[in-house]
């Protein structure tokens, strides 16, 4: 009943065409966006944006980036830390190097760039597939890494080749609380978030998905396999360095290549699985739990088990950790999107079942 | 719509936790200090973290016990659970920043990524960080970084001490000409921090060195040191962290390169690094500053009051007390208390502001006097901090591993400011220049402090 | 050139690799027979040593400490496929990859949370010295990792190819259904092969851990044998102890006479990509890894 789309009729293309379709849809991302844009900053302290919403944006971002290589094109990627770092470090140097370089442009030149390393590394994904791919995606998040730690140019000859993030200015406005850093994540964000949502549902996302599904199968209806899989490559990876220029600028300040280690890659991986392979929603969700659940952890394990010794805690996080993760799997592997999937579907019938 | 439930989620838990969070922690009472503990008791690194930790805990609870708090304000604390990681330690330092009445007093990150996420945001907050023998070098350099403060010494400090007791080794500074070093370092930005110290020391000197860099985690170094078998030289400073020391120990033997030939940095300088290593490890020497050991009146303090009795300390392992790591952790506690001691004669005997504590540091001064009152004689180098130098001049002894424990084998070694003073100023002017700082004026402030005593 | 180096370099490489190749073995042998790419592998190392070594450090006899550890694997081996895999079966290759992501954190928080997070040393009693062989010097101790792999080798083979459950074995490995249509009970056979899985990682965690100490780096040998697994093929024995004699020698001497100033010094520290690099341009050539199953694929 809530949730019914009986009654909304299309009398033109263009509403037939448009990205929610569903008035309840456009109804609940006005309202998603009015609660991020104005009801947050209202209620959110210092503490919220700068160590939660803040890394929870970025990594959705990034998280939307492998979901569109994992998700709907079906390439197993474990090297996303490592775009994330070509990004981080090319914004630097960006706005190092050339004189009145605008912030904006500096994020998108660094997407580029990204994008171009993530076609390179996408080339043996012509060949080789699922996890032989995954694999050999690990050559990048390595090479990489050692690229940004030996060649001291990428970090302007710091000793211990670190970037310090330049300050945050956009025509004069400063970004420089935590508050308006959140604002201009969230910009940024929601921008390329819904950017993705129109490429998922275009012909560029049904491409991927038929390559996903079967790429000898979408090659024998004309689909041209090398384009399509480059391409994935090449947006996936441009989100992941706006998300790795994003978390050193908007977020830590202050990075060494070791921020982007394959432990980012998995945690970035976790979140599209258990948020939900292969939807925008999901990569929102999957990253709000996988960046929530330990600091949860950490907060209440010495609330709930007061007189466990603390060493023996901090594993316990660990073990409800991976508990959790299986857990999750198990119940629903189709991610936690899956979830609002059958919510959805309960609510167009419920209150009223018959 | 699809995002309806992202929103509403995180609106809840917005409400949920951050009312929890606000509840989470122990009740303050109004004449206490607050120091954050961002401890890592999990991952590759935890007997750094819970050794470190635990000491400086244990020293805090002993103060607490034996005096009541520094001149009457009790010591509080809370942990939080870093893994080591960058944006863990950012969170954490976000969550306990304004716990307590006054706020955080002093962060210790307790690891260099760490500090370096934390340095903007400490210095807005008006936080003291200290980062004791690690973090940024240049932040020696107090005028462009008034809130950081690398004490006793920074990397490229430890490395002119040590080439000054390898020339002592080798009969003289000017013996080391044409001797031949190896820089065998972790493949990370830790790792790479000495090579152009040493380049300027190897040109001074008339040395050689070359540097081989070891992959992350340094589990197999087998062609490394084949290499350094190679090039046969007369020392290999060995520049390690977690795995890679015993590692190395190890492969050090297979190749035949004796242990007493090889230099630990001081995180390459732990039980922990040594025992895995077994015999390998016999012979091997080590930097510090502080020995390991109970001989002295603070840890037998500790241990009356904070084990006495069957009583629990912060080690799970009370046999840990009086390790390198350990001894390490208590005088992080010392610095800690000396420098709340210190802010107190000026601002007064009650609980203090990071600002105020940051004066504390700043003009902190642990004398041979004030050792001695302490009980960490011999513990611990003396240690005079100012505005212009934030590393205080800290010295380096040199420990050898006699297969059982930890020997100091030399005095305290002095660093060579001339090397490595104008480097730090480079590069701190450097980042002054990247982030639009103006330097402080040092002497300028000295005389206003000066006016308002007298 | 510098023959005898060479020739070290190149020897030491291929025990090296040795050691890559047991901590390989661990992955090939569960992927084989359930089509799990089990990244706990390295946990599983992990948590064998610790529970060893901890064992022993408590005064408890060498060898039933290890009959204990055993005995430990074999219950997380079952423990696993009745909890975290039977509920999985059915589900898409990556979610049981996830699943044993998942698992890592869980034993490597299980290990240190029984134990300790302390670092222990581990002393087998084999000298880690060299011996002279003609002119080259060779390590007793990689001597005696090479012989215990050769062992464990062939003891799989006989396992697998004499035994009434290693017959049961490769006939799941071959075909889960009619492996289960022909009556072999398919979640006995996968209890054994993580119990085995967890065997060979005891092994693997015994003589890693009594070179590098028992401590949590050895869940980073998992690292090392990724690219011995695609360059030998995820379903291949005899592929994962040809890709680790490849992987360890290459590397090494790719450090040495690329990396190092002896040679072209582009820069020490390479070993980390290098093997990856490698396999990745032998996958181009064959993506099935040197051993792996060809895949035909229809539509």
């Amino acid at each position: 009943m809530i949730y019914r789309e009986a009654g909304q009729f299309k009398d033109g293309y263009a509403a037939d065409e448009q990205i929610f379709p569903i008035r309840q849809d456009r109804y609940g991302i006005v309202f998603i966006l009015v609660l991020a844009f104005v009801g947050v900053p209202l209620i959110a302290n210092d503490y919220w944006f700068s160590a939660i919403l803040i890394p929870f944006l970025i990594l959705s971002l990034a998280a939307l980036g492998l979901n569109i290589l994992t998700g709907y094109t079906g390439q197993l990627s474990l090297g996303t830390a490592g775009f994330m770092a070509v990004g981080a470090f090319a914004a630097f140097n960006f706005m190092l190097r050339v004189p009145g370089m605008p912030l904006l442009a500096a994020f998108i030149l660094a997407g580029l760039t990204a994008a171009a390393v993530g076609v390179v590394f996408g080339l043996p994904s012509l060949r080789i597939k699922g996890f032989y791919l995954a694999v050999a995606t690990l050559a990048a998040q390595f090479f990489i890494e050692w690229v940004l730690v030996k060649f001291p140019w990428f970090s302007n000859y710091n000793p211990s080749g670190v970037i310090s993030a330049q300050p945050m200015e956009i025509l004069g406005y400063a970004f420089d609380t935590p508050a308006r850093k959140y604002m201009l994540t969230l910009c940024i964000v929601a921008v390329l978030a819904l950017a993705a949502k129109n490429m998922a549902r275009c012909e560029t996302g049904r491409v991927w998905m038929a390559v996903r599904d079967m790429d000898i199968a979408a090659e024998v209806i004309g689909i041209p396999i090398l384009k399509t899989k480059l391409l994935a490559f090449a947006v996936s990876s441009f989100y992941c360095g706006v998300a790795g220029a994003l978390w050193a600028f908007a977020y830590l300040g202050a990075v060494e290549p070791a921020a982007f280690d394959l432990g980012r890659s998995f945690q970035i991986l976790f979140m599209i699985i258990l948020g939900g392979v292969g939807t925008v929603l999901g990569s929102f969700l999957g990253a709000a739990f996988i960046v929530l659940l330990p600091i949860f952890l950490n907060v209440f394990a010495h609330i709930l088990l007061p007189g466990v010794s603390s060493s023996l805690l901090s594993n316990l996080e660990l073990i409800v950790f991976g508990s959790f993760i299986i857990f999750f799997l198990i119940v629903e592997p189709h991610g936690l999107a899956r979830l609002w999937q059958i919510g959805k579907e309960k609510l167009r019938l419920w209150p009223f079942p018959h | 719509m699809r995002k309806l439930t992202v929103g509403l989620k995180r609106a809840a838990l917005c409400v949920a936790v951050g009312g929890m969070i606000g509840a989470a922690g122990p009740a303050f009472a109004a004449g206490e200090q607050f120091v954050p503990v961002p401890i890592y008791r999990v991952g590759p690194y935890a007997a750094g973290g819970t050794g470190i930790f635990g000491g400086m805990m244990d020293y805090m609870q002993m103060i607490n016990a034996r005096d009541g708090g520094v001149n009457g304000v009790k010591l509080t604390w809370e942990e939080c659970e870093t893994e080591y990681k960058n944006d863990r330690g950012v969170e954490c330092y976000e969550r306990l920043k304004k716990k307590g009445p006054t706020g955080a007093t002093v962060f210790h990150p307790l690891s260099t990524g760490i500090t370096y996420s934390v340095i903007e945001r400490a210095t807005a907050d008006k936080i003291p960080v200290i980062s004791m023998g690690y973090g940024r070098t240049d932040a020696s350099d107090g005028r462009i970084f008034p809130y950081i403060f690398p004490l006793i010494t920074n990397y490229w400090s430890q490395s002119t001490a040590k080439i000054k007791f390898i020339g002592q080794r080798e009969g003289g500074m000017d013996k080391l000409k044409g001797k031949k070093l190896v820089n065998l370092y972790h493949g990370s930005a830790y790792g790479k921090e000495t090579i152009p110290v040493l380049d300027i020391q190897a040109k001074k000197y008339g040395f050689e060195v070359t540097h081989i860099e070891v992959a992350h985690p340094g589990n197999e170094q087998q062609s490394q040191w084949l290499q350094i078998r190679q090039i046969k030289p007369d020392w290999v400073i060995l520049r390690g962290w977690g795995v890679m020391n015993p590692t190395a120990l190890k492969t050090a033997q297979k190749v035949g390169f004796p242990a007493d030939k090889i230099l630990g940095v001081w995180w390459s300088g732990a039980e922990e690094d040594v025992l895995p290593a077994g015999d390998a490890a016999k012979g091997y020497i080590a930097s510090g500053f502080h020995p390991s050991g109970t001989d002295f009146p603070v840890i037998q303090d500790i241990q009356k009051l904070v084990y006495g009795g069957g009583k629990k300390g912060n080690m799970d392992d009370p046999r840990r007390v009086g390790t390198i790591y350990y001894n390490r952790g208590v005088i992080h506690g010392i610095i800690t208390v000396e420098a709340i001691r210190t802010a107190q004669e000026k601002y007064g005997k009650k609980p203090l502001t990071g600002e105020q504590v940051r004066w504390g540091i700043e003009n902190l001064n642990i004398d041979d006097k004030v050792l001695k009152r302490i009980g960490a004689y011999g513990l611990m180098p003396t240690l005079k901090v100012s505005c212009l130098d934030h590393e205080g001049g800290g010295g380096v002894k040199f420990q050898q591993w006699d297969g059982t424990k930890w020997v100091v084998i030399s005095d305290w070694f002095q660093t060579d400011q001339s090397i490595v003073r104008p480097m730090i100023e480079d590069s701190a002017a450097k980042y002054a220049k990247e982030k639009n700082l103006a330097p402080r004026d040092c002497a300028k402030e000295a005389a206003a402090e000066g006016k308002k005593k007298s | 050139m510098d023959w005898q180096f060479f020739l070290e370099v190149l020897i030491g490489g291929l025990l090296a690799g040795v050691m890559y190749s047991l901590v390989a073995l661990g992955f090939v042998l569960i992927y084989k027979a359930s089509g799990v790419f089990n990244f706990a592998q390295g946990g599983m190392v992990f948590f064998a040593a610790l529970t060893f070594v901890s064992l022993v450090e408590r005064g408890v006899n060498f060898w039933l400490a290890m009959v204990i550890t055993l005995a430990v694997m074999v219950v997380l081996g079952v423990l696993i496929e009745r909890i975290v895999l039977r509920p999985l079966v059915n589900q898409p290759q990556i979610t049981l990859f996830m699943a044993t992501i998942g698992l890592t954190f869980l034993i490597e928080g299980l290990a240190q949370g029984i134990w300790d997070a302390q670092v222990h040393g581990l002393d087998l009693g084999i000298p880690d010295v060299p011996v002279k062989v003609g002119a080259i010097n060779i390590s007793q101790f990689d001597l005696f990792a090479s012989a215990t792999a050769g062992i464990l080798v062939l003891a799989l083979a006989v396992f697998f190819q004499k035994t009434r459950i290693g017959r049961a074995l490769r006939a799941v490995a071959d075909d889960h259904q009619a492996a289960m249509s022909v009556g072999i009970p398919l979640n006995h056979i996968w209890a054994i092969v993580w119990a085995v899985a967890g065997f060979v990682g005891l092994v693997a965690g015994l003589l890693w851990g009594s070179r590098t100490g028992v401590q949590f780096a050895l869940t980073f040998t998992a690292l090392k044998a990724l690219p011995v697994l695609i360059l030998g093929g995820f379903t291949s024995v005899p592929g994962a102890i040809v890709g680790g004699l490849i992987i360890g020698a290459s590397e090494k001497l790719a450090e040495v006479y690329i990396g190092s100033s002896i040679g072209l010094n582009i820069g020490t520290g390479i070993e980390n990509w290098f093997p990856y690099m490698l396999a990745l341009l032998f996958l181009l050539i064959r993506p099935e890894g040197l051993f792996g199953e060809k895949r035909i694929e229809r539509v």
